[in-house]
C-alpha cells in the first residue's frame, strides 16, 4: 500500500464516519397525507393544527410537509409515495381510506415511518393510531336525548365503518336512557367532507322535525343549515366549531392529535420508534368535549360533565351491558362491557335502533 | 371599436396554436397567482411541469405514473370524443367507468381463488360490457323518446355511485375484511392483477388499450365511412339525414362506445392502481376525461397528448404541494384556467378581430 491509497482510505473512513454525524444535523422530516382540505374546519383541520404544534415543539430539528385533498385509492399510493421519496422519515396518513396504500407504500420504503389513523394493519414500520370517539359520542347522545322536543335526533353519518357505526350505537343508548321516547334518523352521505351534500343532509333531516343533528362528517355546513332553520341544536364535529355556540352548536368532540403527533415525532429523533396499535379516549386527552353552552340547562350540564369525568376514570364504559342487537340477540349482559375487538369491528346497530346499516 | 367577425373557414392556424397559447396563459396567470400566494412562481411552474419529468428525486418514480394517471383518461375520452363530434353529449362517462370496474370485479371474483388466466380477459370483456349497458340507457331513452341524454347519462352517475357504496359493503365486500367495506384486493390476486407490464414503465394493460384505441379511433375518423358519418352528424345534421346516416344509429354506436371504453378503463383501474372496488375508488376521471377530450379538439392524436398533459398537470401540482407547499385548491385552479383559456382562445379559431369603421359604431 503506497501512501496516496493510504490516503484515499483514510479519507473515504473519515467520509463515512462523518455521515451519520451529518444524517442527525439534518431535521427530521415529518409529511402528513390530509383526506380534505386543511381548512374544514373539522377532521384534518386538527390534523393540521397537530402538524403546526409538533413543528412549535421541536423547532429547527424538524421539517414538516403535508398534501391536502388527498382521494382515496390510486392517487393516495402516488401521494404517500412521492411524499417518501421527497425524504419524509415519517408519514402520518390521516384517513381510513389510505390503509392499502400506506402498507403497500411502507413495504418499499422499509427506513420511513408510518403513521395511520383509524386502520387496523400494522407492520414494522406502520403504526395505527385512533381516538376512542365514542366516548364523546356516549355524552353527545346523553345531551341530545335530554334536549330533543320532538323525540327526533337526526345523524348524518358518513361511510358504514366500524368507527361510524360505534358512534351512532354509543349515543344512541345514551340518548335512550335519558329519553326512552327517542328515534335516531341515520342519513349516509358516502363522503367525510362535501359541503353541499351535507347541508343538503342536514335540512332534509330538519325539515323531518328532527331538532338535534349529529354529524360524521368533516365540515361545518351542517352547523350553518341548523343556524337557518333556527330551534335545532348541533354538535361539533372533530373541531370545536365554537364559531356556532352557544346555539345550534351546544358541544363538541374535540380531536386532539398533538400530544401523540408530538411523541411519535420525537420517537424518530431519537430513533426509539416502534410498531404499535393505539387507542386513546378521554382520559389521555385524545377526545376532549368542547365547552358546553349556556344553551344547555345548568343541571344537565353537570350531568355530562359527571359522565364524562366517569368514563374518563375507566369507573363507567358507554358500552355496558344489557344491551341487545337490533335483531334482538343478546350482545352484553347485564353488567358486561364490550372488548376492544368486538368495538374495533362493529357492524351492527343495537336494540332500538330503525334502518338497516347499508349492505 | 373592434368586433369579432366569423371566419368562413375555422383557421387551422389557430386550430392548431390554441392548446399551446392556452398552456402559455395559463403558466404566465397561473404564475402570477404563485406569485400571489407568496411562492416563486418560476418555481411553482417548474416543478409542475418539469420536475415530474427530470427531476432526478422524483423522476424515475413519477414518470412511470405519468402513464397510470393519463391511461384510463385517454382511453375514456377517446370514446366520448367520438360522441361529441356527432353531437352526442355524453356527460355520464363517470357512472359507466364505475359500473364497468363493478361488472368487471364482480365476474372475476365469482371464481376467487381460482388461478385461471381466463380470468383476467373475462374481467376486462365484463367490464367494457357493464359499461356499455350502463351508456345503453341513455341511448335508448333517446332514440326511443327522445329525452335529452346529457341529463340521463348525468343522473345515471350518482345512480351508479350508489350501487357501488351497495356493492362494497355489501354483495363485494371482502369477506375477510373484518367488516370494513371494499373488495378483496384485486391487484395481489395473481388472476385478476393487471400487472406493470414492464417493470419501471408503469405500462399496464389499460395503458396499451389507451393507445390501441388512440391508433383504431384514428383510422376510424379518418378512413371509415362510419367515421365520415360521425363527423357528418356533428357538422351538419340536415345533410347527414338526407345522405341516409340514421342518427339513432350513430347514437346507439357513439354512446355505446363511449361506455365500453369508460368501463374497461374502470376495470383495468380496479384490478391495478386502486386495487380494489371501495366506496370511493373513483376519482372523477370520467368527468375530467370531458376536458381531455375538448383539450385534444376531439382529435385521437391531440387528445393523447391532452391526457398527457393533464395527468403532468396533476402530479406536478402533487409536488409543488408537496415541495412547495402551495395549497391543494391552487392546483385545482391551475388546471380550471387551462381549459378557461383553451376555449377562450378556441374563439379565434372561427372568428377574427375586425376594426369597424367608426361610422358603424
Amino acid at each position: 500500500m503506497n501512501r496516496r491509497t493510504l490516503l484515499a482510505s483514510a479519507a473515504i473512513l473519515a467520509a463515512t464516519a462523518a455521515a451519520p454525524a451529518f444524517a442527525q444535523d439534518d431535521p427530521v422530516k415529518a409529511g402528513f397525507i390530509y383526506v380534505g382540505p386543511i381548512g374544514d374546519g373539522g377532521w384534518t383541520y386538527e390534523h393540521d393544527q397537530a402538524r403546526l404544534a409538533v413543528e412549535e415543539e421541536y423547532g429547527d430539528q424538524v421539517e414538516t410537509v403535508y398534501q391536502e385533498s388527498v382521494p382515496e385509492g390510486a392517487d393516495a399510493t402516488r401521494a404517500i409515495t412521492q411524499m417518501a421519496l421527497s425524504g419524509a422519515d415519517i408519514i402520518f396518513t390521516t384517513s381510513f381510506g389510505f390503509m392499502d396504500p400506506t402498507v403497500e407504500v411502507a413495504a418499499q420504503f422499509p427506513d420511513v415511518k408510518f403513521e395511520h389513523a383509524t386502520g387496523y394493519k400494522t407492520a414494522d414500520n406502520v403504526s395505527t393510531y385512533s381516538a376512542r370517539f365514542y366516548e364523546g359520542r356516549a355524552i353527545q347522545g346523553h345531551i341530545a336525548g335530554s334536549m330533543t322536543e320532538t323525540n327526533k335526533v337526526g345523524y348524518i353519518a358518513s361511510f358504514p365503518i366500524p368507527e361510524v357505526i360505534r358512534g351512532i350505537n354509543a349515543a344512541y343508548i345514551h340518548a335512550k336512557k335519558v329519553n326512552p321516547d327517542v328515534e335516531f334518523n341515520v342519513v349516509w352521505a358516502y363522503t367525510w367532507f362535501d359541503p353541499a351534500k351535507e347541508a343538503d343532509a342536514a335540512r332534509a333531516l330538519i325539515e323531518n322535525g328532527n331538532d338535534v343533528i349529529l354529524q360524521h362528517t368533516d365540515s361545518t355546513a351542517p352547523q350553518a343549515a341548523a343556524q337557518e332553520a333556527g330551534d335545532v341544536i348541533t354538535f361539533g364535529q372533530a373541531s370545536d366549531m365554537s364559531e356556532y355556540g352557544p346555539e345550534p352548536r351546544v358541544s363538541s368532540i374535540i380531536d386532539n392529535w398533538a400530544p401523540y403527533y408530538i411523541d411519535r415525532v420525537g420517537a424518530v429523533i431519537d430513533g426509539t420508534w416502534e410498531s404499535q396499535q393505539v387507542w386513546h379516549g378521554i382520559d389521555e386527552g385524545m377526545v376532549e368535549i368542547g365547552e358546553i353552552s349556556s344553551a344547555v340547562p345548568e343541571e344537565l350540564k353537570a350531568e355530562a360533565l359527571d359522565l364524562k369525568e366517569r368514563i374518563a376514570s375507566g369507573e363507567y364504559h358507554p358500552f355496558t351491558g344489557p344491551i341487545n342487537r337490533q335483531d334482538g340477540s343478546e350482545w352484553l349482559a347485564e353488567g358486561e362491557t364490550a372488548t376492544d375487538e368486538t368495538l374495533l369491528g362493529m357492524d351492527f346497530y343495537v336494540e332500538g335502533l330503525t334502518g338497516e346499516i347499508p349492505n | 371599436m373592434i368586433r369579432l367577425e366569423k371566419r368562413r373557414q375555422p383557421s387551422t392556424f389557430w386550430s392548431a396554436m390554441a392548446p399551446l397559447m392556452a398552456v402559455l396563459l395559463t403558466m404566465i396567470v397561473g404564475g402570477a397567482m404563485f406569485a400571489a400566494l407568496g411562492v416563486d412562481p418560476v418555481a411553482a411552474i417548474r416543478t409542475i411541469f418539469w420536475d415530474p419529468l427530470f427531476n432526478p428525486q422524483f423522476a424515475s418514480y413519477s414518470r412511470p405514473q405519468l402513464l397510470v394517471k393519463a391511461g384510463p383518461l385517454i382511453l375514456i375520452a377517446i370514446g366520448l370524443s367520438l360522441g361529441f363530434r356527432a353531437g352526442v353529449w355524453n356527460i355520464g362517462a363517470e357512472g359507466q367507468y364505475i359500473m364497468g370496474a363493478i361488472c368487471g370485479a364482480g365476474a372475476g371474483l365469482i371464481f376467487y381463488p381460482s388461478e385461471s388466466v381466463l380470468i383476467f380477459p373475462l374481467m376486462v370483456i365484463a367490464g367494457g360490457l357493464g359499461g356499455w349497458v350502463w351508456a345503453m340507457i341513455p341511448a335508448l331513452f333517446k332514440t326511443r323518446f327522445g329525452t335529452n341524454e346529457i341529463l340521463v347519462s348525468l343522473m345515471l352517475v350518482y345512480v351508479a355511485e350508489s350501487i357501488l357504496a351497495s356493492v362494497s359493503s355489501g354483495l363485494l365486500r371482502n369477506p375477510e375484511g373484518m367488516g370494513f367495506p371494499g373488495s378483496r384486493n384485486l391487484a395481489q390476486w395473481d388472476a385478476s392483477a393487471n400487472r406493470e407490464l414492464i417493470s419501471g414503465t408503469g405500462m399496464h394493460w389499460g395503458v396499451v388499450a389507451a393507445f390501441i384505441a388512440v391508433i383504431l379511433a384514428y383510422v376510424l375518423l379518418s378512413r371509415h365511412i362510419l367515421g365520415f358519418q360521425v363527423r357528418l352528424s356533428g357538422a351538419a345534421p340536415k345533410a347527414a339525414r338526407l345522405a341516409g346516416v340514421s342518427p339513432a344509429r350513430i347514437v346507439i354506436f357513439c354512446l355505446g362506445t363511449a361506455g365500453a371504453l369508460a368501463g374497461a378503463a374502470g376495470l383495468f383501474e380496479v384490478a391495478g392502481p386502486a386495487g380494489q372496488i371501495s366506496i370511493d375508488f373513483n376519482s372523477g376521471y370520467g368527468f375530467t376525461a370531458i376536458i381531455v377530450a375538448f383539450l385534444g379538439r376531439l382529435h385521437p392524436v391531440g387528445i393523447l397528448f391532452a391526457g398527457l398533459l393533464m395527468a403532468l398537470t396533476y402530479i406536478g401540482g402533487e409536488l409543488a404541494q408537496l415541495m412547495l407547499g402551495v395549497p391543494g385548491a391552487s392546483i385545482q385552479l391551475f388546471q380550471g384556467m387551462l381549459l378557461f383559456f383553451l376555449l377562450g382562445v378556441d374563439v379565434f379559431t372561427h372568428y377574427r378581430l375586425r376594426p369597424t369603421a367608426r361610422e358603424a359604431a
